[in-house]
Order: structure tokens, then C-alpha cells, then sequence
């Protein structure tokens, strides 16, 4: 076990870096999904963005051409979902699933040529004075530019969605949209500018996955990043404060797990035992609350595992040391399903009440 | 007051949801053309690859005819069970994830008991790779009717966790060890007779798997149709309300649909690993799993129509296959097309949702 190997200021600093894709992505489904729309497209419009922005930031050579070509890029393909949903009142789950299996050929088209080209260097910007302080500086003060404008957008989207009366009408067509139609809003051109935003963010974070992270293009580059962003906005409750902790909790987990991969460390032994003991006390605790006692049954199940769990620590031992790396990279997503189901337990609270339903204004 | 406006039917037209996907098809066979167009070939020519040469040309139609059935038996298999959920407004997309972890377990059943040459092997394997899928399919149907937790989201993550698994078995667990070092199991089709799924008739493609997909058909006609679950599933999508004053039993329904999905996307995987693709390998799986979706929704979540939809997004394979030979295409261009056709279907279903009204409403 060699954790000694892992630095931690640049584990911080690169954790921004990781998180930066899918807090930009998360940003802007958490307006989308404020309008009371969801939009399970953002894997494809992230994976175009990714591919657009690419090609333009390779062609010309200035990468804030390509992050100006993905957003675009996003936005366009996302008002073609728009248009479906909003005018032609089809399904938005499928429709999302249709734009993400579009998006991810459509990638793979234009991107074709791009394979094994190095993206143009995307220049970090150190802020004086700020990056010269020990410890914060190198963590805070010396990241690229869109590191800045991704957290600046956090700043923004809560500021709009909280403090201003076009916030408010958002809100209340995502809340309401009969309502908000009563009142004289115009539910579609709403939903549709906050699904453009949400598309546009979504190309700008595929966009930094193929220029800063990693870079270059290669193909599903984004491997469920846009999966991941809509997850996180069911973490934050639909608040912008909230994304930015998911999305930097994800980045840490990622980031986490590439470090210890490189270490090649252990994995605490003990997790799988834990977990189950965690669920054991869990469900006790969930039947305490309820009132009810343990019966006998519960008891037996309870001595089940717990019998269960002494020879499985033994074989995930064994499974263990043979394929540590394959462990580790599963376990974003693995962390993704196990914050879902936290997050379910607690009850999905701040869900706009319209969200992903068809509005048909009947007059 | 705009000049065309959308009227709600009070029921979805009959006649155009049976139309739409016809529609959408020759909407797509269109924008597709110009696409082609755009990346330089003729649109004539690659529409005509794609759709008639697969079945029709005299070289390579003895070759691509069976591809038919290889290709739409896990396509028709998937997508039957898919849209038992979707009927019931349950979102199972990680069919993918299922897929896999069937084919691990049902190749990895077989491979624990070789070299036995006894024909109860094959059985074992697929019911092995059933269970596999099914049981994968059981986490996120667990998790959403214990913590109702998001189906959607956790069986999508799984896909991820899915193709990792397979990563890891296909150079560690399952590897030939007599294959040189090289990654990928044993390959079941040509060294192991007993768990072989080896095509029935000659020059058919058919085989167990397309067997399996026929009468997936079949029982799901039978139970949308026939029996009370079907009644339920249908219920719950269509109603939810007075789904839940008949009674119908919400967990139930979600561990029912998401589970035989699973185990038919588990099945399918089985059968392609132990036939068309012979062996596990890391790149085994073609993505039928998330084909199937576009199946499922092609054929309206009816299983003749699925059984259609299956035919044609088979077609649709191995002619993007034949037009990246014969006119250069490159790969991608054939996933687009069948994202453009999801695309137009779900499009199009507002005529059959709506009507069209011209002009200004009249006053009541």
C-alpha cells in the first residue's frame, strides 16, 4: 500500500479539472430541468460539443473558437429536441434517449478524422498575487480559464434562478405550467431558451473533455459523463450550490480512483462486509422509526448476511487482487448508483411538480 | 392566434400509429439520402445499398440473407421485453449491461464445466444466462421499489459497470488458457460442440436465439393480450390513476417488467456469445442492447410490430456493413441513420396524438 505516492494539492487541483466537464453539463440540465423539462440527451449533446469543439479548436487553433463551436453545437442539437417536445409533444424520456443515440453517431461521423490529433494547448491562467499563496494558491488560483467561467456560471444560474424575475418565471413554469400559461407566460419559449442553455452547457463541458482533459478526441470519449450530470441534479435537490458539491464530489471520485490505479493501492478490505453491515443497521433503523418491531423473520435475514458476508470478504479478497483496475473504474458509477439511492431514501425533494410533462395549452 | 394549431383525440389515431412508423422511414430513407449525399456518394445508390442489395444482389445476397436473422434475433429478443416496461412507463435502458452480464454468466457456466459433452450443457447455459440478466435487471428493479430510487439512471450506470466486468473476465476469469496469453474466452462455437449455438438451418441464419426471439414474440402477445399482467402493465401506462384504484401492485409491475427484460436480454446475450460471436472478448457486444430501444418504440411496443421493427433495423445493420465495403461509408454514418429514424417516429406521433386545425378556434 503506497498512498505516499499521491500528492494532495495536485489531487485537489486536478479533482477541479475532473469535475469541470460535468459541473458545466449538470448546470445546465439543473435549468432545463427547473422549466420543468427533462432531457435525457445530454450525453449526446456533450459528446457533439465534445467532437465540434475538437475539430474547430484544432482547425483554427484557438481553443475558445472550439469551446464557442461546441456550445453552439449543444444548443442546436438540443433545440432539435426542443422542437419535438415542445411543438410536436412527443415523449421527452424517449426523446432524450433518441438525441443521446443520435449525438453518440453523430460524434463518431464527424470525428472520424480527428483520431489521434493532439488538441491545440489551452493556456492556464495563473491569477497574481492569489496563486502565489502556499497550499490555495496551486489548488484555487491556477486553473484554465474555463474552470473560472464554470464556477462564475454557478455564481450566475443562482443568482438569475433565485434573485430575478426571469428566474421566477422559470420557476413557475417548471412548477406549474398551466399556471404560468394563466398568468400570460409563455411556457414553450421558456422551456425552449432553457433547453438551448442546458444544450449549450453541455457542449461547453464535452468540449472541455476532449481540449483540456484529455486531450484529444477519441470515440464515446465522454463514457457517461452526461449520465452522471443528470444524476448529480437529483443529488442537489435542483440547486445550483448543490451541483457544484456533486460535481467536485464525482471529479474527487474519478480522480481518486486514476490515483489509485497509478499507486496501484489496496482497496480497504473490509468495504464489502461494511456496506452490508451499513444496510443492516439502516433497515433496523428505518423499522424502528416506523414503530415496528423486529420480528423473527427480519432476525434470521439479518444472521443471513452476516454469515453470508464472512466468506464473500474471503472471495472479494480474491476477486480483488486479480482485478483492482477494473474495480477502480467502475467505481464512479458505482458511487453514482449508491448516491441515487441515499438520495431516494431522504425523498426526491425540490423536483419542479412539471417536470417531464407534456404541456398542451388547450385554448 | 397562430394559424395551424394541434387539437388533442380524445384517443390516439388507430390508423396513424400504425402509419407513422412507415412514414418515418421514408422520412428518414430521405434525410439519410442527403446525408449520404453530403458525404459524398450518391444518395440513389447507398439508399438502395442499405435497404434492397442486403437481401436482393446476386453476389452478396447468398452471404447477407442469413445476416437477417443473426442480426434481428437479439434485436427482436431485447426490444420484446423492453417494452413490456416501457408499456408501463418503466425505463429500463441498461438492456446493454443485462445483455453482457448474461453472456459472462451463461458462457462462464459453460466454460466452469468443460469439456462435457452432454446435452443438457446447452439448457443450463441459457437458463444460467437468463438468471445472469435477470439478476442484473433485479438491482435497479430492487432499488426502485425499495428506496425508489431511479430506474433510469441506475440501470444505465450498470452498462458502465457492465463493459467493465467484461474488460476484467475476458483477460482474467474466462481467458482461454490455452489461447497463447491472448484475451478472450474459449470460443464456445468452434472448440465446444456441447454449448454451441450453431445455425439450425443451413443458410438461414436461424438459430436457437432467433428460436427464443420467435417465441418471445409469441408470449408476449399472449400476455399483453391475454392475461391480467398484461391488463396491469397496460393499465399503468395508459392510466396511472386508475391503475392504482384497481389495485394494481406498482412493485409488483416493476420487478415483473424490468426482470423479464433482463432475462431476455440476458438469454440474447447467451446466445449471440455462444453463436455469432463464439467467444467472450471485450468487444463482444455490438450495442444491440441499445438498438433494441429504437426497436422497441419502431414497433410501437406491440410485439408484431417489434418483430417488424427487429426485421428492418437488421436490414439497416447489415447494410450499413455492406455500404461501408461497397460506397466507403464510414461506420457512424449507419448509427446515425438509426438515431434519425427514433428521431422521425417520435416526431410524426403527433399526427396520430393530435389533429391538425387551421385557422382561429371558434368561440364555445
Amino acid at each position: 500500500m503506497d498512498l505516499g505516492q499521491i500528492n494532495p494539492i495536485l489531487l485537489i487541483a486536478s479533482l477541479m479539472v475532473a469535475s469541470t466537464p460535468i459541473l458545466l453539463a449538470a448546470l445546465g440540465e439543473l435549468v432545463v430541468e427547473k422549466a420543468g423539462v427533462l432531457n435525457l440527451g445530454v450525453e449526446g449533446m456533450m459528446i457533439t460539443g465534445a467532437v465540434v469543439g475538437f475539430a474547430i479548436g484544432v482547425n483554427t487553433g484557438a481553443p475558445l473558437m472550439g469551446f464557442g463551436a461546441a456550445a453552439l453545437a449543444g444548443a442546436a442539437l438540443s433545440l432539435l429536441f426542443g422542437f419535438i417536445t415542445q411543438i410536436l409533444k412527443s415523449n421527452q424520456v424517449a426523446t432524450g434517449l433518441a438525441l443521446t443515440l443520435f449525438g453518440i453517431g453523430l460524434s463518431a461521423l464527424i470525428g472520424k478524422p480527428y483520431v489521434g490529433i493532439k488538441a491545440p494547448s489551452f493556456p492556464r491562467l495563473d491569477i497574481p498575487l492569489l496563486s502565489d499563496i502556499p497550499v490555495l494558491g496551486p489548488i484555487l488560483f491556477r486553473h484554465d480559464l474555463m474552470v473560472y467561467v464554470s464556477l462564475a456560471l454557478v455564481v450566475a444560474v443562482w443568482l438569475i434562478l433565485a434573485r430575478t424575475r426571469a428566474g421566477l418565471i422559470l420557476r413557475a413554469v417548471g412548477e406549474n405550467h398551466a399556471a404560468a400559461h394563466a398568468l400570460g407566460y409563455k411556457v414553450v419559449r421558456v422551456r425552449l431558451a432553457a433547453i438551448a442553455f442546458g444544450g449549450a452547457l453541455a457542449g461547453l463541458g464535452g468540449a472541455y473533455v476532449s481540449l483540456v482533459r484529455v486531450p484529444q478526441w477519441t470515440e464515446g470519449m465522454t463514457a457517461g459523463a452526461g449520465w452522471i450530470a443528470l444524476a448529480i441534479v437529483v443529488f442537489a435537490s435542483w440547486r445550483p450550490w448543490r451541483v457544484l458539491l456533486g460535481a467536485y464530489l464525482f471529479g474527487g471520485v474519478t480522480v481518486l480512483q486514476l490515483n489509485l490505479q497509478a499507486a496501484a493501492a489496496q482497496f480497504p478490505l473490509a468495504s464489502l462486509p461494511i456496506i452490508a453491515l451499513l444496510v443492516l443497521f439502516w433497515d433496523s433503523m428505518s423499522q424502528q422509526r416506523r414503530g415496528l418491531p423486529l420480528s423473527t423473520r427480519r432476525k434470521v435475514v439479518y444472521l443471513a448476511v452476516v454469515l453470508v458476508c464472512l466468506p464473500a470478504t474471503f472471495l472479494w479478497w480474491n476477486v480483488w487482487t486479480t482485478f483492482k483496475v477494473e474495480f477502480l473504474s467502475m467505481s464512479p458509477y458505482l458511487v453514482t448508483i449508491l448516491v441515487l439511492v441515499l438520495i431516494s431514501v431522504r425523498g426526491t425533494h425540490g423536483a419542479p411538480a412539471s417536470l417531464g410533462r407534456v404541456f398542451h395549452a388547450s385554448t | 392566434m397562430s394559424l395551424i394549431r394541434l387539437e388533442k383525440r380524445p384517443a390516439p389515431s388507430a390508423l396513424l400509429s400504425a402509419a407513422t412508423p412507415v412514414l418515418a422511414v421514408i422520412a428518414t430513407m430521405i434525410a439519410g439520402g442527403v446525408m449520404f449525399w453530403a458525404l459524398g456518394a450518391n444518395p440513389f445508390e447507398a439508399i438502395r445499398t442499405i435497404f434492397w442489395d442486403p437481401l436482393f444482389d446476386p453476389t452478396f445476397g447468398a452471404y447477407s440473407r442469413p445476416q437477417l436473422l443473426v442480426k434481428a434475433g437479439p434485436l427482436i429478443l431485447i426490444a420484446t421485453g423492453l417494452a413490456l416496461g416501457f408499456r408501463a412507463g418503466i425505463w429500463n435502458i441498461g438492456a446493454e449491461g443485462q445483455y453482457i452480464m448474461g453472456a459472462i454468466v451463461g458462457a462462464g457456466v459453460g466454460l466452469a464445466l468443460y469439456p462435457t459433452e452432454t446435452r443438457w450443457l446447452f439448457p443450463l447455459m441459457v437458463a444460467a444466462g437468463a438468471i445472469g440478466g435477470w439478476a442484473w435487471a433485479m438491482i435497479p428493479a430492487f432499488l426502485k421499489t425499495r428506496f425508489g430510487t431511479n430506474e433510469i439512471l441506475v440501470s444505465l450506470m450498470l452498462v458502465y459497470v457492465a463493459e467493465n466486468i467484461l474488460a476484467s473476465v475476458s483477460s482474467g476469469l474466462l481467458r482461454n488458457p490455452e489461447g497463447h496469453g491472448f484475451p478472450g474466452s474459449r470460443n464456445l462455437a468452434r472448440d465446444f460442440p456441447a454449448a454451441s449455438n450453431p445455425e439450425l438451418i443451413a443458410g438461414t441464419g436461424m438459430h436457437w436465439g432467433v428460436v427464443a426471439a420467435f417465441a418471445a414474440v409469441i408470449f408476449a402477445y399472449v400476455l399483453m393480450t391475454r392475461h391480467r399482467m398484461g391488463f396491469a402493465i397496460r393499465l399503468a401506462g395508459e392510466a396511472p390513476r386508475a391503475a392504482r384504484f384497481a389495485g394494481v401492485n406498482p412493485a409488483r409491475l416493476v420487478l415483473f417488467s424490468l426482470g423479464t427484460a433482463g432475462a431476455f436480454a440476458g438469454a440474447a446475450g447467451f446466445f449471440e456469445v455462444s453463436g455469432p460471436a463464439g467467444q467472450i472478448s471485450i468487444d463482444f457486444n455490438s450495442g444491440y442492447g441499445f438498438t433494441a430501444i429504437i426497436v422497441a418504440f419502431l414497433g410501437r411496443l406491440h410485439p408484431v410490430g417489434i418483430l417488424l421493427a427487429g426485421l428492418l433495423m437488421a436490414l439497416t445493420y447489415i447494410g450499413g456493413e455492406l455500404a461501408q465495403l461497397m460506397l466507403t461509408m464510414p461506420a457512424a454514418a449507419i448509427q446515425l441513420f438509426q438515431g434519425m429514424l427514433l428521431f422521425f417516429l417520435l416526431a410524426m406521433d403527433v399526427f396520430a396524438n393530435y389533429r391538425l386545425r387551421f385557422g382561429t378556434p371558434e368561440v364555445a
